[in-house]
């Protein structure tokens, strides 16, 4: 079984990322890396072509510095990558990103694909439903489980109130949910092998996308009403404090 | 401006909340508003729809929508808005509105803008960014109808007094493969609901393990009325099941009283919390973000400061 895992780049994922002038994040400040919300996709595609044999390619959208996203990928195991750069891919919101990735995943030869339920820097939530409208496959979003079963995959779904079980047909898309799986730290052995890993980089122009144009732009950033600060409390009468406030809200 | 359509997510109890909250919103913004239901229960919804404003709702109790999520909704709202051509169709911010919403944007090959809190036109949304501190105003282009998802609990619900009349339409087979729903599983809940609860008691990874959260349920079954939410770390780690998840990727809150036991304040988990009217929080980290957006903060330790404050409760409602 072939697994393609896509995989973001994603500016300062556990601090918190800075606008440029032009409202944009800044994406090649240096403090990049893979998203932590794909490494569970990463696990689950590795764990898959252990136990049944075949390869995993990732895929990745976004600047120059994205390769080191792609070779973590490989660091942990993936046999090989795809990076799309191009200038012109700054500020593409969903449905570029969406088409983008449609095409450069449409070359490969795939039983399953795999995407975070969300970025940790975009968090739009869409794109990967959009992309497998796009590319024909049937979707299954916020798996926490995965097991391939014949021609299917049987998949639960996290929902509100528990889960359901889905079956999708291969080939099929899925977004995994965050503690899905146990993502592994990448080997020495793994790093070095990465080095020697195929990763082809491609251009927009490359994949034949040329509608780049995003229909969303940033109008106006301002700062949000800045919140007084409360009070710090410690020691004895921290409760008592913390009952008059329950009292003050007549919740008790 | 054209009009503007709300997809109102049917649940077992009726319309999702958001429904109503988005039909007052889209009230606001001039042009028709029309509600589209879909699923089993989706025409019984119809009276509370038209009561918040929706003057047509476009309904189907087909068992396809339930059993084939996503695309049977995303190709059926496709043909409806193929024949009446609304602008803008705002969408909850649910892991269903995600889906239907991203599937129909592959087919419209329209905007879809995520994470609204706020929509001024079918050409202007609005949404914030990094924890809420920052506002960010989008212009939105395209062919239309532009699709907007819009936080839960963005607006207040507010009733028109209105009927709306309901339209039958018939679910869409999508062509190709779609995935089916084989077995459903539902957890019995117990206790206010999350988001309906005028206090929400919280507890993070600081909790240590699943058996903390006992008093949790103790404090909240002294205050009377209260639920108890996680952070996503102790959701991750199997702490307690994903409904109790507040945050960016789980609910929305905006109670009276939020209280924080053991939950550092990451952006995400603010997100879906900074609504509350006050909040508390119990860190042993003096640093800690969510220190900073507590009305009360107390810094010290959360194994002695939950049950004391239990005790105190209970203390205060016998004397
Ligand atoms: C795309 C994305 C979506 C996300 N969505 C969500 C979401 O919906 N909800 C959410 O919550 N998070 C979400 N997160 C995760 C978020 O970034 C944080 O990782 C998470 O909120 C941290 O949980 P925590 O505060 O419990 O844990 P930590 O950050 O580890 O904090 C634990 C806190 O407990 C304190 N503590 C420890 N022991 C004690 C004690 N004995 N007494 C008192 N205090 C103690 C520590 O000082 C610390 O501040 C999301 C992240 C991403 C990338
Ligand atoms: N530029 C990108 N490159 C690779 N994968 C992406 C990209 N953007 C989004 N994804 C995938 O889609 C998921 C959802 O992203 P988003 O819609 O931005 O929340 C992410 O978790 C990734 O798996």
């Amino acid at each position: 079984m072939n697994v393609t895992v896509l995989a973001k780049f994603v500016p300062n994922p556990t601090g918190t990322p800075s606008l440029g002038p032009d409202n944009l994040l800044i994406r090649d400040a240096g403090d990049g890396a893979l998203d932590p919300g794909d490494e569970y996709g990463l696990e689950l595609a590795l764990q898959l072509v252990e136990a049944g044999g075949g390869e995993v390619t990732v895929v990745s959208m976004g600047p120059a510095e994205a390769l080191a996203g792609v070779q973590r990928g490989l660091a942990m195991g993936a046999h090989r990558g795809v990076l799309v750069t191009d200038a012109s891919l700054r500020g593409a919101d969903a449905l570029v990103t969406a088409r983008v990735l449609a095409a450069a995943v449409g070359r490969i030869d795939y039983d399953l694909v795999i995407a975070g339920v969300e970025s940790t820097d975009g968090y739009t939530g869409t794109m990967p439903a959009t992309l497998a409208e796009l590319l024909g496959v049937a979707a299954v979003t916020a798996v926490r489980k995965l097991e391939p079963d014949g021609d299917d995959f049987r998949a639960e779904r996290q929902t509100e109130s528990g889960y359901d079980v889905l079956t999708a047909p291969k080939p099929a898309l899925i977004t995994v949910t965050a503690g899905a799986t146990q993502p592994r730290y990448p080997s020495l052995k793994g790093i070095m092998a990465a080095k020697s890993k195929p990763v082809e980089t491609v251009s927009a122009a490359d994949l034949g996308v040329s509608d780049l144009t995003p229909t969303q732009t940033v109008a106006a950033v301002t700062d949000a009403p800045a919140k007084a600060g409360g009070e710090i409390v410690t020691g004895d009468d921290a409760v008592a404090r913390i009952a008059d406030l329950l009292a003050d809200a007549k919740v008790i | 401006m054209g009009a503007t359509w709300v997809y109102a997510e049917v649940t077992p109890d009726g319309a999702h909340p958001s429904a109503l909250e988005l039909l007052t919103k889209a009230r606001g913004l001039g042009g028709e508003v029309a509600a589209v239901a879909l699923g089993p229960g989706a025409s019984s919804t119809a009276k509370e729809l038209g009561e918040h404003g929706a003057t047509m709702v476009y309904a189907s109790d087909d068992q396809a929508f339930a059993d084939r999520p996503g695309r049977t909704a995303a190709h059926t709202l496709h043909a409806l808005a193929g024949q009446h051509s609304p602008s803008l169709i705002l969408f909850p911010g649910t892991y269903e509105g995600r889906d239907v919403a991203g599937c129909l944007q592959a087919l419209t090959g329209s905007t879809l803008m995520a994470n609204a809190t706020d929509v001024e036109s079918s050409s202007r949304a609005r949404t914030e960014i990094l924890g809420g501190t920052k506002i960010v105003d989008v212009n939105l282009a395209g062919p239309e109808p532009r699709l907007v998802l819009v936080r839960p609990k963005s607006f207040p619900p507010e009733p028109s007094g209105g009927t709306a009349e309901v339209v039958a339409v018939d679910a869409v087979t999508p062509p190709g493969a779609t995935a089916t729903v084989v077995e459903r599983h539902a957890e019995a809940a117990s206790g206010p609901k999350l988001e309906e609860a005028n206090v929400v008691i919280a507890g993070g990874r600081g909790l240590g393990g699943p058996e903390p959260f006992a008093m949790l349920d103790d404090l909240a079954a002294a205050i009377g009325g209260a639920a108890v939410g996680a952070s996503r770390a102790a959701v991750d780690a199997g702490w307690v099941p994903y409904a109790y998840q507040v945050g960016q990727t789980g609910k929305t809150v905006k109670p009276d009283v939020y209280i924080a036991a053991g939950i550092s304040g990451a952006l995400q988990h603010v997100v879906g919390m900074k609504g509350a009217k006050r909040i508390v929080a119990i860190n042993k980290d003096a640093d800690a973000p969510i220190l900073k957006i507590a009305d009360l903060g107390v810094v010290g330790d959360l194994f002695q400061i939950v049950p004391a404050l239990t005790e105190e409760v209970r203390r205060r409602a016998s004397s």
